[in-house]
């Protein structure tokens, strides 16, 4: 074990060596190493939160033609570090009727949610915070906080708008988590296992992003309504209901808010990497060392969060019946016929020669892709005559 | 390590306390709230016989499980009849639904 | 007395407490955050009794659905957001001598249980519980059947929900 090999165990090991030299108990001294590896973690994640807000102004300029934050630092690199400063030494107001201490969790608990997904994200096949054997789903019980988080803002905010924000919020999350819960154990049936180490280590030879396409598109759509962005940023639809949950909040309260849903949207697009993209593996890159595969799942997560933004500034904001019956009608529907689907060409093509089972998982991926895109197409179809034959009645009625 | 007693009285106890909400609050709400408690005193006994006993028979887990279902279904169900009983008779408060009483 | 066993105490202790606020608190709102605060309690108590998969399952049904639920339930049910008045009625005295009562026939059945104060043998740790879950969830000679019920009655729960709550005078005419 040396530094490069396994930089985590490698320090963890100086440090309980050094703790227990000054006369340390051995239980003490990896209780204290471990509080020491969660704040790291923590620590890493908001600073790089930091880097993040500079990512999201820089991009959604460029979409929108523009230059972005350029003035302070070069590239304007500085900026979110003034964005800091200014919110800090904004007035922090608590409106009157609120609910003070649920109030003021609210914001606590919007970035818990985010950071506990952290807990499992496997980094390097050495480091990662743990091996849960449930990790599918403790992704949706992080999720369930942050709904909770939401709630808790817009009730104790004692204001119509916030609490409009929430109940929109609310009945997305609740009824996306199924479309999401059901491609997330496709790769889970192809792995073996729910654990994320294991799924990405089931990603050696193929991505899951091969063997299950139409997953990878439906998780980043569910993805997409669960964090509240645009094309489903009802939440906080600023030309309907101003600003949502987060309504009345100032200064750096208003700042933890968006700096979880900035990291919430990096996070789902590292695990959009993780369960689809191959995690850390890329062709055999990350054998040089634990830190070049956390590099690689970083910038694979990188462009997870870049399709994201591309989406958001991209596509217009849905109404909320036409986001639940999109659900309901179709996600929901797709993503079970595709998980009974994959369970069953998995079970059928145990056993055969990989080349085999990779173009049989593929092609019936298409299959399924081509009979959906018939059925959406028939349907249109319907939908448009329907329209042509109601429209000379409306014209004749005008006259 | 922990006894199984102490899990055994943790759930008495948190039994007692759901059935006290059970038996004195006004509200049909804060009524399914104390029933929850009490569902989940009896997941705490399920889990901690299937720990405390041999772990390979999995009928604890699977008993919680079906605990789990049965509380989402009656949540569901329960809060619908709140909520219709709300919107005919304007109220919530268990003593005042008493149409039906002698 | 191990480490184990203080932080067992400690976590026995919120969830009495957030217990007792729940049935006792005037604010139905803070009496649900409360519930929530129980729940996660025996979350914990389930990841202590190596039982991960019902530890994350009870934050995802209990909390992700039904606190929710019981938070929009309240939201809907009242007027204003705020309560007046005594929340619990007035034979409350004699319905917690009722529960002590209940808690002290509890306790003196269990303690003549002579499996009271077993302790529990060390986890395999190589004994993979969520896999056996699974299996005994789906085999047809351990739980397949009661499993399946459930899933029944979940449907008939869910058609129940929506054909009491569904207020046929609300309007919408075009359905």
């Amino acid at each position: 074990m040396n530094l490069w090999n396994d930089p985590v165990n490698f320090i963890a090991h100086w440090l309980t060596s050094l703790f227990v030299g000054w006369g340390m108990a051995g239980w003490l001294a990896s209780l204290i190493i471990q509080l020491i590896g969660v704040i790291v973690l923590i620590l890493l994640m908001m600073l790089f939160d930091i880097f993040l807000v500079w990512v999201e102004r820089k991009v959604v300029a460029r979409f929108q033609d523009r230059l972005g934050p350029n003035r302070v630092g070069p590239f304007g690199l500085i900026q979110p570090f003034a964005d800091i400063i200014k919110l800090l030494i904004k007035e922090d107001i608590t409106p009157d009727g609120a609910d003070k201490v649920v109030y003021n969790l609210a914001p606590i608990l919007s970035l818990m949610s985010v950071l506990l997904l952290w807990a499992i994200v496997p980094l390097a096949p050495v480091i990662f915070g743990v091996d849960l054997n449930v990790g599918a789903l403790y992704i949706i019980a992080a999720g369930s906080i942050g709904t909770l988080s939401i709630i808790m803002a817009a009730w104790s905010s004692n204001n119509k708008y916030a609490l409009i924000g929430a109940f929109r919020q609310v009945a997305v999350l609740v009824s996306f988590e199924i479309p999401m819960i059901a491609t997330m154990l496709i790769p889970t049936i192809l792995a073996g296992s729910m654990g994320m180490n294991e799924i990405v280590q089931g990603q050696q030879t193929v991505w899951y992003v091969v063997l299950a396409p139409i997953a990878a598109i439906i998780f980043m759509i569910a993805a997409i309504a669960e964090l509240g962005r645009s094309p489903f940023d009802l939440n906080e639809a600023e030309s309907e209901i101003v600003a949502g949950f987060h309504i009345e909040y100032t200064g750096m309260k208003f700042g933890l808010f968006y700096a979880g849903e900035l990291l919430h949207a990096f996070t789902f697009g590292g695990f959009w990497a993780i369960l689809f993209l191959g995690g850390y593996h890329f062709f055999g890159l990350e054998n040089l060392g634990p830190l070049v595969a956390a590099v690689i799942l970083f910038a694979k997560a990188m462009f997870g969060y870049w399709v994201i933004m591309w989406i958001r500034y991209t596509v217009m904001r849905m109404r909320i019946d036409h986001m639940l019956a999109f659900n309901w009608k179709f996600l929901t529907p797709v993503a079970f016929v595709l998980l009974m689907l994959t369970a069953l060409m998995n079970t059928l093509l145990r056993g055969t020669p990989s080349g085999v089972y990779i173009l049989g998982m593929f092609l019936t991926n298409v299959l399924l892709g081509w009979i959906i895109v018939e059925i959406l197409r028939g349907y249109s179809r319907s939908e448009r005559q329907k329209t042509q034959n109601v429209a000379p009645a409306a014209a004749t009625a005008h006259h | 390590m922990i006894p199984l007693s102490w899990f055994l009285i943790l759930s008495a106890a948190l039994f007692s306390i759901g059935l006290f909400g059970v038996l004195s609050r006004k509200n049909a709400v804060a009524i399914l709230l104390g029933i929850e408690l009490m569902l989940n005193a009896a997941n705490i006994n399920l889990v901690s016989f299937w720990r405390y006993g041999d772990v390979s028979q999995m009928a604890g887990q699977v008993f919680a499980i079906i605990v789990f279902a049965v509380a989402a279904s009656e949540v569901a169900v329960g809060l619908a009849l709140v909520i219709s009983v709300y919107r005919r008779r304007n109220t919530v408060i268990a003593d005042e639904i008493d149409l039906m009483k002698w | 007395m191990t480490a184990m066993q203080i932080f067992f105490l400690i976590v026995g202790l919120v969830i009495l407490g957030s217990a007792l606020m729940v049935v006792t608190t005037g604010n139905l709102i803070h009496a649900a955050l409360w519930l929530i605060v129980t729940l996660f309690g025996v979350a914990v108590l389930f990841a202590i009794l190596n039982a991960s998969f019902l530890a994350v399952v009870q934050v995802v049904v209990y909390i992700g659905a039904i606190a929710i639920l019981f938070i929009f339930a309240v939201m809907l049910t009242h007027k204003e957001m705020r309560d007046r008045g005594p929340q619990l009625n007035n034979s409350w005295w004699l319905n917690a001598i009722i529960s002590l009562l209940t808690f002290g026939g509890l306790f003196w059945m269990l303690q003549s249980w002579n499996g009271f104060s077993k302790v529990a043998a060390d986890f395999p740790s190589s004994y993979d519980a969520v896999g056996q879950l699974g299996n005994a969830l789906i085999s047809p000679d351990a739980f397949v059947l009661p499993f399946e019920v459930a899933s029944v009655l979940l449907l008939a729960a869910l058609v129940g929900a929506v054909y009491i709550a569904f207020n046929p005078h609300s309007g919408d005419s075009r359905k």
